[in-house]
């Protein structure tokens, strides 16, 4: 599939599913259980708002969604209570597959969705929207809910800077244009395609979740596109264009530490594809630089990228789903 | 005309199980108050809230959804006799310029953001309403026009309603102008009221070389003393407000040229607001002159007084609703939207749906749990009208 094809076919704008009684129909056609899943740590200024909308749009009004639940890393404000308030089902992650002991990581609480939840299709959203929609949702599950052949639909976020026709530029942050976009163009070119690689919203069907790894820190989103697309190649990905997304922004320093960790990800993925060989033992270290009074001082930060493994290997997992 | 089998006690014993199901639709109000809160409407920059008014109304398949050359959001929720018709209206605008940060936040117990009682909860509720009624399985006999009324604060000076009300042939048999904030409010009559502003220029020509005070601020400190000497009486009630003051550049170095004076004369006679305002016109044409500053004075909004009884069935009927939800009524005349309605002769009221504090701050907050007992207030209000309640049989 050429890059434009699937661009022509496969990229969607949130308003071609706005019609969520449309959606509801075939969802029931389909059979379909949808769970919506939000990953938190300490989100008590954003998260009550997050579960009002999609509550009030997605199950009272119309009966999309079928659960809302929030996987809690620990937060220590009181963002757990005010999920609760609003109806969501709250869940620490450390209390889900307690004996797989407990990791620090939002890939970790996507992962242990994967078990607590009863959908068939989950939808991961971050619980840091400032402007959140219900558009966040159903854009996502759209393509899904359409197209059988779609497996795995990404967010990107773009507000038409005019009402003009004509050419402009268009991608993701800083880390995406800088590391993630010349890496897929070096090795996966067809990846490119995906405008913004690193958004934490996208929806993806039970079936596939379950068998791909789950990096537990910053490269999970980068090792899901690989993974899916070395299982089921580019047919299997959709993106949908959200409009805008109002967040925290984030420093460079920080962006540092997501490319430190994107960066592992993305050479243990191609050593273990085969794409490069014989790579070193790799150093976890990453090193950034302040002064006081002018001496440079160095701040050393331990990021190692593990990873939990496909649910579907998960005994515990397998039992539930009564898998033999 | 009073229907029978009604009586307003038979419309208050359901108010406990209204405010119980009132609860469980917390969600679609706080979504839509949330949804409509971030759209930023200062007045005349209505059109991106109104447009969501609108797709809700569609939304909730309601009659007649459109706009008009005012800028206002209308539609019709269809009553089952459709023989008479009750407008309940929110101003769409707020104090706040498109600039500022809209988001709202939700706690367990209150809502934060600029604009948030005034008036996107009041906004939230017309837009709920429909929900909440078919929640409540109430069908109104009436008609229920609901109105999200544009252009209405300071210089918008109520034109939405007023292009509403003058240009509709729909007849209204009373109004609801509802605000978000304060639960208890109840307003039902309008004092007159002129609000202005004065402009001094210092003009290009003037001698900068004279000594003694000098300057626009210096002018219209003079304005200031002379108003004040302007007797108040005491009956009937009257007040002057200065409602803001800007001058000068904000340098040291620089004599002020213009300054501003922006006031506002309050009175329960209107004979009394022109007498005063006839007064300031005098006084700035007499600045003007002994300072030779330039001097405009530009009246922004008129509101005549009037409005309906204390003893009127519609407010007898609002203050008996308060008394049986322990709601401690706050009698004050208005000059918002009531006074539109009062210029039609419509019988109508002000209400508050809930408590709130910091208004008129980007922080302003809202409490949650008295929202229940302000719809609850609302609908048995409606209710009353649509029974005939409400009717002044004089």
């Amino acid at each position: 599939m050429t890059i434009n094809k699937w661009l022509k076919e496969n990229t969607f704008h949130h308003s071609r599913f706005q019609n969520i009684n449309d959606l509801v129909k075939e969802k029931e056609k389909q059979g379909l259980n949808l769970s919506l899943c939000i990953p938190t740590l300490n989100e008590e200024k954003t998260i009550g708002k997050e579960i009002v909308i999609f509550k009030s749009e997605l199950m009272t009004k119309y009966p999309l969604l079928d659960e809302i639940a929030v996987i809690d890393s620990g937060s220590t404000d009181n963002t757990r209570d005010v999920a609760e308030a609003f109806g969501a089902d709250v869940y620490l992650a450390k209390e889900i597959l307690p004996e797989m002991g407990e990791k620090k990581g939002k890939g970790e609480n996507l992962w242990k969705a994967i078990y607590q939840l009863k959908g068939d299709i989950i939808v991961y959203i971050d619980a840091d929207i400032k402007n959140i929609h219900p558009r966040f949702v159903y854009g996502l599950l759209g393509p899904l809910l359409y197209n059988q052949k779609i497996q795995y639909v990404k967010a990107f976020y773009e507000r038409p800077l005019t009402t003009s026709h004509g050419v402009r530029p268009s991608g993701g942050g800083r880390v995406t244009e800088i590391l993630v976009r010349p890496l897929f163009s070096l090795f996966f070119p067809e990846l490119s395609a995906l405008i913004q690689p690193l958004s934490g919203e996208y929806a993806v069907r039970r079936t596939l979740l379950e068998k791909i790894p789950f990096p537990i820190g910053y490269g999970v989103e980068t090792s899901h596109l690989i993974d899916v697309y070395k299982m089921l190649g580019m047919e299997a990905i959709a993106q949908t264009d959200l409009d805008q997304r109002v967040h925290r922004n984030q420093q460079t320093r920080d962006l540092g530490k997501m490319a430190f960790g994107i960066l592992q990800t993305v050479l243990s993925r191609m050593n273990s594809l085969g794409i490069i060989s014989e790579l070193p033992i790799l150093n976890h270290t990453l090193r950034q630089f302040q002064t006081d009074d002018n001496v440079f001082e160095t701040v050393e930060y331990n990021i190692l990228e593990e990873e939990r493994p496909p649910m579907i290997e998960i005994p515990a997992y397998r039992k539930k789903m009564g898998y033999k | 005309m009073k229907k029978t089998g009604w009586n307003l006690e038979s419309i208050v014993e359901k108010l406990p199980e209204y405010i119980e199901k009132l609860k469980t639709v917390n969600e679609v109000l706080l979504s839509n108050l949330v949804m409509v809160g971030e759209i930023p409407a200062p007045t005349f920059k209505e059109a991106k809230r109104v447009q969501f008014m609108l797709d809700r109304f569609t939304e909730a398949e309601l009659q007649n959804s459109s706009t008009d050359e005012a800028g206002n959001a209308v539609a019709i929720l269809p009553g089952k006799e459709g023989k008479e018709n009750i407008l309940i209206v929110a101003h769409t605008d707020t104090l706040y310029s498109e600039k500022i940060d809209h988001t709202l936040t939700i706690q367990p117990n209150s809502v934060i953001g600029p604009g948030v009682g005034d008036n996107s909860l009041g906004v939230a509720v017309i837009l709920t309403l429909p929900f909440i009624l078919e929640q409540l399985n109430i069908t109104l006999d009436s008609n229920l026009i609901l109105l999200g009324a544009s252009r209405s604060l300071g210089r918008g000076d109520l034109e939405g309603l007023r292009f509403f009300l003058s240009n509709t042939d729909i007849p209204i048999i009373a109004g609801v102008s509802v605000e978000g904030v304060q639960l208890g409010r109840l307003s039902y009559s309008s004092i007159g009221m002129i609000r202005g502003e004065i402009v001094c220029t210092v003009p290009e020509e003037y001698d900068w070389s004279r000594f003694g005070s000098v300057g626009s601020i210096v002018t219209i400190n003079e304005v200031i003393n002379q108003i004040l000497e302007i007797p108040i009486p005491k009956r009937p009630k009257t007040t002057i407000v200065f409602n803001s003051i800007e001058g000068g550049t904000g340098k040291f170095s620089k004599i002020p040229k213009l300054s501003f004076l922006r006031f506002e004369i309050r009175s329960e006679s209107d004979d009394m607001v022109h007498e005063i305002y006839q007064r300031i016109e005098d006084i700035t044409t007499d600045v003007s002159y002994r300072y030779g500053d330039d001097i405009s004075l530009t009246i922004y909004s008129k509101r005549r007084p009037g409005g309906i009884e204390f003893s009127h069935p519609l407010t007898k009927n609002v203050r008996s609703i308060m008394k049986y939800l322990n709601i401690k009524p706050r009698i004050s005349p208005s000059t918002s939207e009531l006074s539109a309605f009062i210029d039609q002769k419509i019988p109508a009221i002000t209400l508050g749906i809930t408590k709130g504090d910091r208004v008129d701050d980007e922080k302003e907050i809202i409490e949650i749990e008295p929202i229940y007992t302000g719809l609850a207030q609302l609908v048995a209000l409606l209710l009353a009208i649509d029974r005939g309640q409400c009717v002044d049989d004089k």
